[in-house]
């Protein structure tokens, strides 16, 4: 069982991935951001439950849509949001921007502009685990649209024959940009590839927190105990459009407003409020606190220099 | 000193490095108790066992992406791609993966990965196992390219490679492999970055490629005769790529001939050209510079038309008379 104070980390990391993105939108719409970005509104649950079963040594790689699993995995939402207004101060010096951001100390081995474009890696992030024996695991984060890419076979299969500690976590938030599942699958359940490498696959409600961490950490410790890696799939709905071009013409509004019905964060809320883990008072003050993080975020974003360009050559090959 | 094959070379690289750091291991198909499609690895199984002598399976976008991730985290991964026709189905890995990691991430990720490949055309392969592929990763930010000819430069560039920190694309040849040649037994290494003139002249330069760099010292002989004194540069790394050097033998010469194995059209012959033609070296040339190279079309199997698709030596030889008398 959770500890409360776990418990109530989980909640506040919710919210303050809701208000850092609520932000991010805000700032886009006032042309202080450069580029496009993916948010992950309603999608929280995935990240934190995911993330949550975790030790703090273990490694994630995430997606395009990553700004979740950063936050979740401990970043700090100023040098995020730095990086998201590219300045030299940001995760990346301003070099990557929303869609990569790495905290390679913290053992976030980044986000990636390709679809599927960590699946492969997580293989060689498992072995390294494996051969340098540290006992980590590997959490590797993908959409539905990356299950359709020939790496997660490849991937998929040689982590299977290797045994290796990672944990692949599929989050089906429906859609591919424009492509829904039902078009995209034979199958109703992308779980059930699993079976084709002889590995566990969990089908979850992705927007149930706990649940999340239940069918990770059983996944998460059954890697670190030498018993390979499982594949997960948590069910969940992005909120927004898939970038800042769509116009939303592959679903409609009833759609959209059905899944925000459940979002994850006001049931996680009501049932820690209904087990009394938190009141209401509590759980208001810590979305003002995720309010007042990301405002603090964006003020030491807008203070930070931007990269200086007699700097640009940098950091394309190591020394 | 004792000489050994270019194959050999490069496994007494790959076991000394193996020897010397235990982070280095490699992945690739058939690479174990088969020894490797040409048996570079032979016997290294033995030797270092299963774990570190991976075999793959028959998948090229995984081995790469597999290296890379290993590489982002504490190891150095050689993994082989069997023919470098095949480094197009990891080109995803290789190209938008594990060059660009660092430099996204501001600097603070590093990928010590080494790609080995054997390129060319010879075997009677044709279209899809023949391909001379380098100029590819050669136009990517963040990836090196080394191109060696000679055993004693395979062992000592595979050395630096395997130590440098970024990811680097080892390119051998086929017809390479069996060609003999004086190799140290000791561990050393070649800098990444330092062309090596194989044989000086003062008539002409030719700069000549992995095995065009011996089908050019063959020419150079034969043009000897005439009294024609050709100096052979070999870049041995394309990337980084040592333009001082190539640019100081022709401002020497006067005259500059471009031999590769790839295709004309986009292949490396048209960046060093450049890199003459617009550096200290213009001034001093007394003819076009001259580039001799695959010719634009898929490898065909026919054995006399495989022949007449990459340069031979007396095309060389036909080309550098055509500068020297023109």
């Amino acid at each position: 069982m959770l500890s409360e104070s776990k418990l109530k980390e989980m909640l506040h990391q919710m919210y303050l991935i809701r208000t850092f993105e609520e932000k991010a939108d805000e700032l886009y719409a006032l042309g202080k951001v450069h580029g496009t970005m993916h948010l992950s509104i309603g999608q929280e649950a995935t990240a934190v439950g995911a993330i949550g079963a975790l030790r703090p040594k273990d490694y994630i790689l995430s997606t395009h849509r990553g700004h979740g699993h950063c936050i979740a995995k401990g970043a700090d939402v100023k040098i995020m949001m730095a990086e998201f207004m590219g300045k030299e101060t940001g995760y990346c010096r301003g070099r990557g921007g929303s869609m990569h951001i790495a905290d390679m100390e913290g053992g976030n081995l980044g986000a990636n502009g390709v679809v599927g474009g960590g699946i492969g890696m997580a293989v060689g992030a498992g072995l390294s685990i494996k051969m340098r024996g540290t006992g980590q695991v590997i959490l590797c984060f993908f959409g539905d649209g990356a299950a359709n890419r020939g790496i997660f076979h490849e991937a998929l299969n040689m982590a299977a024959i290797w045994t290796l500690p990672v944990v692949y976590l599929c989050e089906n938030n429906q859609y591919g940009m424009s492509m829904s599942v039902v078009r995209a699958f034979s199958i109703k359940d992308i779980a059930d590839r699993a079976a084709a490498y002889n590995m566990p696959g969990v089908v979850v409600d992705g927007n149930d927190v706990l649940a999340v961490y239940e069918a990770t950490l059983e996944a998460v410790e059954r890697a670190r105990g030498g018993g390979g890696p499982s594949l997960i799939e948590g069910k969940t709905y992005r909120w927004k459009g898939h970038s800042k071009s769509d116009q939303e013409r592959y679903r409609t509004k009833g759609e959209v407003e059905a899944w925000k019905e459940r979002c994850p964060i006001l049931r996680f809320r009501a049932r820690l409020i209904g087990e009394r883990v938190i009141d209401e008072a509590e759980a208001n003050r810590m979305a003002e606190e995720a309010r007042r993080l990301v405002e603090e975020a964006v003020a030491f974003a807008e203070a930070s220099p931007e990269p200086s360009v007699e700097t640009i050559l940098e950091g394309v090959y190591a020394p | 000193m004792r000489e050994i094959t270019y194959a050999e070379a490069i496994r007494e690289a790959l076991r000394q490095e193996m020897q010397r750091d235990e982070r280095v291991f490699l992945l690739g198909e058939d690479l174990g108790v088969y020894g490797g499609a040409f048996g570079v690895t032979y016997g290294l199984l033995v030797e270092f066992g299963e774990e570190r002598v991976r075999d793959t399976p028959i998948s090229e976008a995984a081995i790469v992406g597999a290296a890379i991730g290993a590489a982002l985290t504490g190891m150095r991964p050689v993994a082989e791609i069997m023919f470098m026709d095949f480094i197009t189905i990891a080109m995803e890995e290789l190209v938008n993966q594990g060059a660009k990691l660092r430099f996204m991430f501001g600097g603070k990720a590093k990928v010590p990965l080494v790609l080995r490949t054997p390129a060319g055309a010879g075997t009677g392969a044709a279209a899809q196992h023949s391909q001379s592929l380098e100029a590819w990763p050669v136009h990517v930010p963040g990836l090196k390219v080394v191109m060696p000819s000679t055993p004693y430069d395979a062992k000592g560039l595979l050395l630096a490679s395997i130590r440098d920190d970024n990811p680097v694309i080892f390119v051998e040849h086929k017809l390479l492999y069996k060609t003999k040649g004086p190799v140290p037994e000791e561990d050393y290494t070649i800098p990444l970055g330092v062309a090596d003139i194989k044989r000086e002249g003062k008539d002409l330069t030719v700069i000549a490629t992995s095995l065009m760099v011996l089908r050019a010292l063959q020419a150079a002989e034969e043009l000897a005769q005439e009294g024609i004194e050709v100096e052979v540069v070999d870049p041995r790394t394309l990337k980084p790529f040592d333009a001082e050097t190539v640019n100081r033998s022709v401002m020497k010469t006067g005259r500059a001939l471009i031999v590769h194995e790839a295709c004309l059209t986009g292949g490396v012959g048209a960046e060093i050209a450049a890199r003459i033609a617009e550096g200290p070296a213009f001034d001093y040339l007394d003819a076009p510079i001259k580039r001799l190279a695959g010719l634009d079309i898929p490898i065909p199997y026919n054995r006399n038309l495989e022949y007449h698709t990459v340069p031979q030596v007396e095309n060389i030889v036909e080309a550098a008379r055509e500068l020297v008398g023109g």
